[in-house]
Parts: C-alpha cells; sequence; structure tokens
C-alpha cells in the first residue's frame, strides 16, 4: 500500500521541485532519477501484486489488480527511458535556440505532472476521480504540444485542447450516467462510484441507461484514445509537439484512455447482456484501423506518419477488446505493451533523425545509415517491429487477434489481414529511402542515446520469441480478469 | 341574462379600444417630453372621418368597397371571443382560439387584397410585406396558444383561462416562454416599433400604413377602428391568459367590478411596459423583421418544448 | 407546506428552463462581450437552481456545489474572460453568427432530441428534477452547437465552459450531484483550463495575429510541396 502512495506522491513532489530548477543543466538527471524511483516502485507493487492479488485500499479509493498492473509498470518504464532520451534531447533543442529557460521549467514540471495523472488513472478506483485524472493528462499536455510556439504548434495545441476536451465532456455525462443507474440500486455517495463495487452490482442497474452511458463512455475517452472519426487531434499534436511528448503521448495517455475504455466496458458487459459494447468497440476499432491503414500511405511528415500508425494499433487493440474472448484478450493486452513500446522507441529514434536532417518532412529526411548507422538501425528495427514481422512481439499479438477473430468473427479476418498488407506498404515505401538513401552533403550526427530504443526493442524482441511465465501468466489473469471468466 | 352580459363586454370592448389607442399616445407623448393630445382624441379623429366624404379610386373593385366592413366586422367577432372582464359567457364557448387566429387571417386576407386591388404601387408593396410578416407571426401566436391549450387540456380561451384561474399559484416556464412569443407577436402584428411605425409618414418604410393609403371617409375610419380593435385584444389576451387573476367567474356586480378594475390596472401596467420598450429601442430593418418574428417562433416553441419536457409527467 | 414545496418545485423547473433559454441566446449571440456576459448569467442561474435543490432537498453538500459555481463560473472566469477581452482589445469583435434563425431553429430540434435520449432515464428517475435531465442534455448539445457555429476563439472557450455549466447541471439534477471529491477534482479542472485558455490567446495572438480560429488552417492531410 505504501508503494502505491509513494508512486503518486514521487511525481507530484517532482512536479514543483522541477518547475523551479528545471533549467538548470542537472534537470534532465533529476528527472531521470525520479522516474526511476517512480519504475522500480511500480515493479516492486507489480510483485506484491504478483503474490498477493488484487490490491485494495481500505477506503476503497484506490485498486491495483492484475490488469492496471503491468499498466502501471509498463507506464514507469516507458516514462523512464523516454525521460533518459529526453534530457540530451531538450539540451539540444535549447542550444539551437527553439528553447528558453522558462519553457525548459514548464516541460520538465509538466512531464512529471503528466506522470502523475497517468498514474493516478491508473490506481483510482473511483470513475470520477478517473476522468478528472484524464482531464488533468490532457491539461498537463497541452501547453507542452505548443512548447514550441510555431503557428502549426498553436494550432495543433488548440485543436488538441478543444476536441479532447469537449471528448472527454462525453465521458463525464457518460461518468454521470453510470452514477445515476448506480444510485438508483446503492444510493448516493461515493460507493456509487467505485469500480469494485459497480463491477460487483453491475447487473442490477437499468441496462438502457447503461447502454447509453457506454455510449457517451466510448465517444468521450475514445477521442483521447484517437479512434476514428474523433481522431484529428492526435496526428497534429504528435507532429507539431517536442519528440519526447509524441512518444509519450503515443506510448502511454492512448493506452490509459483505452483502460478507461476497458474498466467502463467491464461494468456494462454486466448490466447489458447483448455484447453491445464490445460490438461498439469493434465497429469502432475496425473503422479506426482501416482509415489509418489508408491514411499511411499520404503523409509527408515522419511524425505524421507514425501517429497513423497509432491510431491503427489503438483500432487494432479496441477491436480485440471488443471481441471480448480471452484469447482476443489476451491479444489486446499484449498488443499494448509491444505497441507501448515499440512506438515511444520508434518516437524517440525519429527524434534523433529529425535533429540530424532538421527537418520533419520525409522527402528531406535521407541516408541516416549512413549518417549516423545507430539511428538507422534503430528506424529500420523499430518499423520492421511496429509492421508485424515475424521475430517481433507485434507479430505474435496481432497473430493472436487474427486467430480471435477467427474464432468468433470468421469474416472480419479478411478486413483486417487486408489492413495489415496496405500498412506493411505504407510504411515501408516512407522508409526505405530514409534510412538507405543517399545521404545529403553535410549531415552530421547529433549526440543521441540510443540506449532506451535498443532496450524497448530487444524486449520487444524477447516478447515475440517467447513470453516469460511470469508475464504470460499476467496476462492470462488479466484476460480472465477482462473477459468476465473470472469473479473477483 | 349571461347574453346580455356578453352583448354589454362586446361594447365595452369595441367602445373603448379607441381609448386605449389614444392612452397609449399619450404615455408615449410623456415618454418623449412632449405635450399629449386628449385621450379621446382616438374618437374625434373617428369622428371626423365618419362625416368626411369617402372617396374611392377609379377602378376600385367591389373588394376594395367590402374590405373595410369585413375586416371590423371580423374584428367585432373577434373581440367576441376574448374575455374582458368575465369568463364562460355564451360566445366565448362557441368559438376557441384557433378561430380567433383564423379571424385575423380572415382579416388579412382581405386587407391585402384591397391595398392590392387598386392598383398603386404602394398598395402592393405594403401588402406584400403584411403577408411576409404574417407568415411568420401566425406560426408563432399558434405555438403560443397551443402551449396554452395543451397545459390546459383545450382549445378554448374561455375554458382555458377559467381553469387557470380556479387552480393554485403555479409558476410554468413554458408560459413565460409562450407570454413572451406571443408579446413579440403581438409588437409585430400590431405595427408597433420595432417591426413597424405606426406614427411614419415616409412611405417606403410603411407596412401597414401603405395599405390603406388609398382609404378615406368612413372606410378609413372602420379599418382604423379596426386596427385599434386587433390592438385591444392581443392587449387583453396578454393580460388575462398570463396574469388572469381578478377575471370575473360568476356574474354578481361585484365579481364584475373587480373583473373591470382589473382589466384596467393590467393593461395600463402593459400599455407601460410597451411605451418604454418602444422608447428603448429603434426601428428595425424590414428585412431584420424575420429574424424578429423568428426569435419570436423560437420563444414560442421553446414553451412548448419546456412544458412537454419538464411540465408533463 | 406542500404547496410551498411545489412552489419550489416550480421555481426550480423555471430556473431550469431559463438556464436552457440562456444557451439559447447565447447561441446566437455575436458580440463576444455580450457572449461572457450572458455565460456568467448562465452560471448564476445554475448556482441559484442548485441551491434552491438544496434548500428543498435539505443537503449541504449541493451548498458548496452551488458556491463553488458562483464563484467558478458566475464570476471568476467571466472576470477573467473579460480581463482578457480587455487586454487584448477584443471588446468590439464581432463574431458573426451565419444564418442564427436556421441555428436557432436547429437547437431546437436538438432539445427535442436530448429528450428522446434521455427519456429512459427520466423513467428510472425518482428525483423531483427527474424531468430536468432532458433539458441539461440539451443544453450539453447546445454548447458543442455553440462551439461549431462560432470563429472566435473566445466564443470556443464560452461554450466549452457552456458545456461545463451543462455537465454539472446534468449531475445535480438527476442524482443531487456527484460525490464531493470529484466535484471539487472537476472544479480544479475547469479552473485550470481556464488558465490556459488565458495562456492560449496570447500564444494564438502571436502566431497568428488574430483570434479567429478560421485561419488556423495550416495543418492539414493534404498538404502538398511548399
Amino acid at each position: 500500500m505504501i508503494a502505491l502512495y509513494l508512486l503518486l506522491l514521487i511525481p507530484l513532489l517532482a512536479m514543483p521541485v522541477l518547475a523551479l530548477v528545471g533549467h538548470k543543466p542537472w534537470a534532465g538527471r533529476f528527472n531521470n532519477w525520479m522516474n526511476a524511483t517512480t519504475f522500480s516502485i511500480a515493479v516492486i507493487l507489480a510483485l506484491i501484486v504478483l503474490r498477493a492479488g488484487t490490491l485494495i485500499s481500505d477506503d476503497h479509493w484506490w485498486l491495483v489488480d492484475s490488469f492496471n498492473v503491468y499498466l502501471i509498470a509498463l507506464t514507469a518504464l516507458v516514462g523512464l527511458t523516454t525521460g533518459i532520451f529526453s534530457g540530451p534531447y531538450m539540451e539540444h533543442e535549447r542550444e539551437i535556440g527553439r528553447l528558453t529557460h522558462r519553457r525548459l521549467r514548464l516541460y520538465y514540471a509538466m512531464y512529471q505532472g503528466f506522470m502523475l495523472a497517468m498514474y493516478l488513472i491508473l490506481v483510482t478506483n473511483n470513475m470520477g476521480i478517473l476522468w478528472v485524472a484524464m482531464e488533468g493528462a490532457t491539461l498537463a499536455t497541452v501547453l507542452l504540444v505548443s512548447l514550441y510556439r510555431t503557428p502549426e504548434s498553436v494550432e495543433a495545441a488548440w485543436k488538441y485542447f478543444i476536441l479532447c476536451g469537449v471528448g472527454i465532456a462525453q465521458a463525464l455525462f457518460g461518468t454521470i450516467l453510470l452514477y445515476f443507474a448506480a444510485s438508483q440500486v446503492l444510493g448516493a455517495g461515493d460507493e456509487a462510484l467505485e469500480w469494485t463495487t459497480l463491477y460487483v452490482h453491475a447487473s442490477e442497474f437499468d441496462p438502457t441507461v447503461m447502454k447509453l452511458a457506454f455510449v457517451f463512455l466510448l465517444v468521450g475517452y475514445g477521442t483521447k484514445v484517437g479512434l476514428v472519426p474523433l481522431h484529428s487531434w492526435l496526428p497534429d499534436a504528435h507532429s507539431e509537439g517536442p519528440t519526447p511528448m509524441s512518444a509519450i503521448l503515443s506510448g502511454l495517455l492512448l493506452n490509459d484512455a483505452l483502460y478507461a475504455i476497458v474498466r467502463s466496458k467491464m461494468i456494462v458487459d454486466q448490466a447489458v447482456p447483448d455484447h453491445l459494447p464490445g460490438l461498439l468497440m469493434m465497429g469502432f476499432g475496425l473503422l479506426s484501423f482501416l482509415v489509418a491503414v489508408l491514411f499511411l500511405h499520404r503523409q509527408r511528415d515522419i511524425k505524421r506518419l507514425f501517429s497513423y500508425s497509432s491510431i491503427e494499433h489503438m483500432g487494432t487493440m479496441t477491436f480485440a477488446f471488443g471481441i471480448g474472448t480471452p484469447l482476443a484478450t489476451f491479444a489486446a493486452l499484449m498488443h499494448m505493451t509491444v505497441h507501448s513500446l515499440t512506438k515511444s522507441a520508434i518516437f524517440v529514434t525519429i527524434g534523433h533523425a529529425s535533429q540530424i536532417a532538421g527537418t520533419q518532412r520525409m522527402d528531406k529526411i535521407r541516408g541516416l545509415i549512413a549518417t549516423q548507422p545507430q539511428v538507422g538501425w534503430g528506424l529500420l528495427v523499430g518499423t520492421l517491429a511496429i509492421a508485424g514481422f515475424p521475430p517481433f512481439g507485434v507479430f505474435v499479438s496481432e497473430f493472436l487477434v487474427l486467430v480471435a477473430t477467427m474464432e468468433s468473427y470468421p469474416w472480419l479476418a479478411l478486413p483486417l489481414l487486408l489492413g495489415l498488407a496496405i500498412a506493411f506498404g505504407g510504411l515501408f515505401r516512407h522508409l526505405h529511402p530514409m534510412v538507405f538513401g543517399r545521404k545529403p552533403e553535410g549531415q552530421e550526427p547529433v549526440q543521441a542515446n540510443m540506449m532506451p530504443v535498443f532496450t524497448h526493442l530487444a524486449l520487444v524482441l524477447l516478447l515475440g520469441l517467447a513470453i516469460p511465465g511470469i508475464l504470460a501468466d499476467w496476462f492470462d489473469h488479466a484476460a480472465q480478469l477482462i473477459s468476465g471468466g473470472m469473479p473477483q | 341574462m349571461a347574453w346580455l352580459l356578453n352583448l354589454l363586454q362586446v361594447i365595452l370592448f369595441v367602445a373603448t379600444a379607441p381609448l386605449l389607442a389614444g392612452w397609449i399616445k399619450k404615455l408615449k407623448c410623456w415618454s418623449q417630453n412632449r405635450m399629449a393630445p386628449s385621450v379621446l382624441q382616438p374618437y374625434r379623429d373617428l369622428f371626423k372621418l365618419v362625416r368626411k366624404e369617402t372617396v374611392v379610386a377609379e377602378g376600385a373593385s367591389w373588394i376594395f368597397h367590402m374590405a373595410p366592413y369585413i375586416i371590423f366586422s371580423v374584428a367585432v367577432l373577434a373581440a367576441a371571443i376574448v374575455p374582458l372582464v368575465a369568463v364562460e359567457l355564451p360566445t366565448a364557448r362557441m368559438a376557441d382560439v384557433i378561430v380567433l387566429v383564423g379571424f385575423f387571417g380572415l382579416a388579412r386576407f382581405f386587407q391585402a387584397l384591397a391595398g392590392l386591388d387598386i392598383g398603386t404601387a404602394f398598395g402592393g408593396m405594403g401588402s406584400s410585406r403584411e403577408m411576409t410578416v404574417a407568415s411568420l407571426a401566425e406560426p408563432a401566436m399558434l405555438m403560443a396558444v397551443f402551449t396554452l391549450a395543451v397545459s390546459m387540456s383545450t382549445t378554448n380561451l374561455s375554458t382555458a383561462i377559467a381553469t387557470l384561474l380556479h387552480e393554485p399559484l403555479t409558476i410554468r416556464p413554458s408560459f413565460v416562454f409562450a407570454g413572451l412569443g406571443l408579446a413579440l407577436v403581438a409588437v409585430a402584428e400590431t405595427g408597433r416599433i420595432p417591426v413597424d411605425n405606426p406614427a411614419t409618414h415616409l412611405e417606403l418604410t410603411m407596412i401597414h400604413e401603405a395599405m390603406i393609403l388609398e382609404y378615406s371617409g368612413h372606410h378609413l375610419a372602420l379599418i382604423e377602428w379596426a386596427a385599434q380593435i386587433r390592438m385591444m385584444i392581443y392587449a387583453v389576451l396578454l393580460a388575462n391568459i398570463f396574469m388572469p387573476w381578478g377575471l370575473a367567474d360568476n356574474f354578481g356586480l361585484a365579481a364584475l367590478g373587480w373583473g373591470a378594475v382589473a382589466i384596467v390596472v393590467k393593461l395600463v401596467g402593459l400599455t407601460v411596459v410597451l411605451v418604454l420598450a418602444e422608447a428603448v429601442l429603434a426601428k428595425m430593418r424590414l428585412f431584420r423583421a424575420q429574424h424578429f418574428l423568428g426569435f419570436a417562433y423560437l420563444l414560442a416553441l421553446l414553451g412548448m418544448l419546456t412544458h412537454v419536457i419538464l411540465e408533463a409527467g | 407546506m406542500d404547496t410551498l414545496n411545489s412552489l419550489y418545485g416550480q421555481a426550480v423547473f423555471l430556473l431550469a428552463a431559463l438556464v436552457l433559454f440562456t444557451s439559447f441566446v447565447m447561441l446566437a449571440q455575436s458580440r463576444v462581450t455580450a457572449l461572457v456576459n450572458l455565460f456568467a448569467l448562465q452560471g448564476i442561474l445554475l448556482a441559484a437552481t442548485t441551491a434552491l435543490v438544496a434548500i428543498v432537498q435539505n443537503s449541504p453538500h449541493l451548498i458548496i456545489s452551488a458556491t463553488l459555481t458562483l464563484g467558478l463560473k458566475g464570476i471568476l472566469i467571466p472576470l477573467l474572460l473579460h480581463w482578457l477581452i480587455l487586454r487584448m482589445g477584443l471588446h468590439r469583435t464581432i463574431d458573426e453568427v451565419k444564418r442564427p434563425l436556421q441555428l436557432l431553429l436547429g437547437a431546437a430540434s436538438l432539445v427535442v432530441f436530448s429528450y428522446y435520449v434521455t427519456l429512459p432515464v427520466v423513467e428510472l428517475s425518482e428525483l423531483e428534477t427527474r424531468n430536468i435531465i432532458a433539458a441539461s442534455a440539451a443544453s450539453l448539445l447546445l454548447g458543442m452547437l455553440l462551439m461549431i457555429s462560432h470563429r472566435q476563439a473566445i466564443s470556443h472557450v464560452v461554450g466549452f465552459m457552456a458545456m461545463e455549466n451543462a455537465l454539472f447541471f446534468s449531475a445535480v439534477v438527476s442524482t443531487y450531484g456527484m460525490p464531493l471529491v470529484v466535484e471539487l477534482g472537476v472544479a480544479f479542472d475547469v479552473m485550470v483550463a481556464a488558465v490556459i485558455f488565458g495562456v492560449f490567446f496570447f500564444q494564438i495572438r502571436e502566431s497568428i495575429d488574430s483570434l479567429d480560429v478560421d485561419r488556423l488552417s495550416r495543418l492539414t492531410e493534404t498538404e502538398e510541396n511548399e
């Protein structure tokens, strides 16, 4: 339990400290230490939960079960490695004059603020607090998207703010409806928003209201997941913000928003017998997947390219969670993990690549392997992994999604396969010249720390070759929990 | 007895209509720091017009001749439906609120025809404008009275008002909206600022006045009087639907007396509001009139919606 | 006592209807200062509604919410917006609404829509305020419509805040308010959002020299070679 409080307390304390000292040269290292501490706490927490099972605080405020504990660990890991990358990256940005001291302070403070919101989303047991934290995550990141103050970045941040704000308002309405349905049975009070209570009593709630609530929750949190047609903020925000931002947005925020949807689905499934939430999620997921795949071909900006790839993968996960069988859920959880790891690695690599080329336009980025082999190989391997090439974890999870689809809805496997093929083409037609093309005159390597990238990619490779027993058990446990196979 | 009372009430209605017009004019002069003519001035005007020779344009058809009589009699019939001092009178039971709106429509139809009949530019222009305004005002008015009808579950004006009168004090949001909507319609229909200016001498901005430019003598007197009755009907409608207190529900002398006092007080209050509103508003461009009436329609519609959503069930 | 209670109930209805009405008027309003004033009015009406419900239901926690609403949405945020408008010299800005009449009639149909959507909720509820749920859902949609139909950044903020108002409103009328922790959290988020919006105005102005969001159109899917 103490581990849990520490998890929240460290970012909370680090935030004001970094707000004051964020411009100092050692701020990046301080940030790393903070993230490293939270990561080790997260690992301890994971071990506790692994041994002792679901952890619920006495006042029912916090909940750590096998579903969210692995997300906590994942969040901490990605937060740590992205932090390690962001230190030199931000230093470089300041040297070339894109950032001032004040903005650096803002950046580091908000980095911790964002991490705090992420942990809060994951550990809270209260659907209302979940919403508050989700909105908090938006607020923390929105000023970071416009950190460079270019017209484009301001525009992207504005779109992000308005769209996510409007979207998340729908989610609040859904939460209110949920609370309403629950308070009819349980009476008003904190109880009627507690996930654990809701989960137990959901079958007594009115199905119509629950359906209505789920539609609003799906639309609201779905905006944050980047589900089509509510996705238009995502490529903008990813492409215009600083690269570490894109990495944690793609690797963490989207996951956590999806986490919120899945938590809601678990409740609503109890109340609604006809599998409607699952069908809705499948529909949105498949649509996002297909649309994003087609858009991959049209991109000219490298970060936009990979943000559409994020939409694609989030669509796949939403689809898999929607199917809802234990196998599909297992696949979705695994996909969540490998996607987070791979995507944050890719964004880190892209960050270096665009610093090398001095632009994010793909037709200007050329000959990375010749200039800086580390970065070139990183991008190549990362893209191979995200496109679902065999030895990597993404392949395994996508394969599992396909198998699960075959089992439940055989005819839907066809568009999935087709989409994967199109995505493959879309990624590689852009990638090839960037990695292998002729090196432009005067292109110099930059100071880069590729350690996080290769750590992530190695993990993904490991997951693809053989899932460690602990992790497999873990996923299995969570999958059972989510698909409702096992009572609490 | 009831019939006698009824007759008396209609006569009172018709007879006091010019008085209301004179009172409004007086208030208006006061509000503008001018010397006011006597409140009886409209009567003198009507009397003067009746005595004057009636000139009819060449080529005028029977419509032109008949229109003033039709307009005036329709106005009197309409006045018979609206409860002034007492409810549940015989004529009021016969016809409901849709008939009332129909009467207004009939009068307007003949007025527009008469305006076109002579074939002058201004008459036609006035008629076309009048119809434009009317096509927007009538739905709004219907929607407002329907709100009343739906909440009282009757379209009969007198019965509805009687029900309102007997229930305990209730605040109905739908009535607030419907009342405001009806007030806006009334302003447009009686040709007041900001839709039309009753005192205008600029033909280009006229609506109502343009249609009756060709009339003179007792024809003009009838039309003016009918317009004053219409004004009175709207005022009484607003007063008695939305503030029904004081109306007589039996035919005892005390009740009737109170009813008379009440309606006078209500009308005085209403006209003060009207004059104040006219003092602060400017006449809007003719093309804005549709926005004005659209807003009135919206208010009435909101009244209906709030009734369905908030008050039913 | 019974009639007194029913009078209270009717007053709540009246206030609720007025809140909905302010949503409508805001929709057709083209002057930004007037828009902010209307927003303040809506906040005050909302606080009054909540306070009245709190008195009738004898619920101290709603009183806190009402005070919070009054302070935040009735006073603080409008003042902040006015200050921003003054600082940026926007007080004469006209944010013209195209086809206001059609917009308003569309809004009226949204009211009907939300009535049908919330029907199952209303049927289930036993609260005295259940009939207002549809009105609150409608205000939510109207807030969205406000953001869609207006072009100035300030109007978007007002629309955003009006949506927050509507959400709070729906929580009050459907369940007599969310638990206090959640409400405090939401209020905190709203406050931070308001401040960030303020920062944004300066950033947008700096970058495009206007607050007309139509001019924020550099990022599109079909960006061709420069």
